[in-house]
């Protein structure tokens, strides 16, 4: 049963998904990551120098509601691309230490493999914004 | 609060055969890393073989237990 007509969130949610090629949804924003998990996944992307966009899903709890609902996936972050989610926190830093991540997001691996994932930056004070709730990188 | 030797024994006891250890993160009871090997995995992907392990918990991620990080492989 489709309800998209029902429920504009998961509708927003899935049409974000579909506009970017290569989207995380975290707590907090790329900037001040506001948990050590989105923190690593965005240090990983960010080593691949692959653009992309992100969602802060903290500013309403029906954002990651909805976006489990869509996803079948219970944890923050999730990582989509081509509308595909990839995973979370563990699988994209083992994808990135195994040079995956930079193939599935379609840029060249860096030279020299890295031994481990870049450190994460402590994550800051969690961001109050409630407008900011998606900003494109790409 | 959720222990490390419960969510063991609630993946091995979920997953037929599977073998989990399971580690507190942060010593609060509230963040676990779970390593789970399982022959039931054969075939599946990464992120199928994740969400065989998160649905061993359905709602009790992102409530009592807030994270659980996951590594998991066929056997």
């Amino acid at each position: 049963m489709s309800e998209t007509t029902e429920n504009p969130i998961r509708e927003a949610i899935a049409e974000a998904i579909r506009d970017h090629e290569v989207i995380l949804f975290m707590k907090g924003t790329p900037e001040r990551p506001a948990c050590g998990f989105s923190a690593r996944t965005v240090a990983a992307l960010e080593a691949t120098g692959a653009p992309f966009a992100a969602v802060d899903i903290l500013p309403d709890p029906r954002i990651r509601q909805e976006l489990s609902a869509l996803s079948n996936w219970p944890t923050i972050p999730q990582l989509f691309v081509k509308g595909e989610l990839v995973g979370g926190c563990d699988i994209v830093v083992e994808m990135y230490e195994s040079g995956e991540l930079a193939d599935t997001l379609g840029v060249e691996p860096p030279a020299e493999a890295p031994a481990e994932a870049p450190q994460a930056a402590e994550p800051g004070a969690p961001p109050l914004q409630i407008d900011n709730n998606l900003v494109d990188r790409s | 609060m959720p222990s490390t030797d419960e969510l063991k024994q609630r993946i091995e006891t979920a997953i037929p055969g599977a073998r989990a250890e399971v580690t507190d993160l942060t010593g609060g009871g509230d963040h676990f890393r779970a390593s789970v090997a399982a022959p039931e995995f054969a075939g599946l992907s990464r992120i199928e073989q994740h969400r065989r392990v998160y649905a061993v918990f359905g709602p009790d991620i992102g409530g009592p237990i807030h994270a659980l990080s996951l590594e998991t492989r066929a056997e």
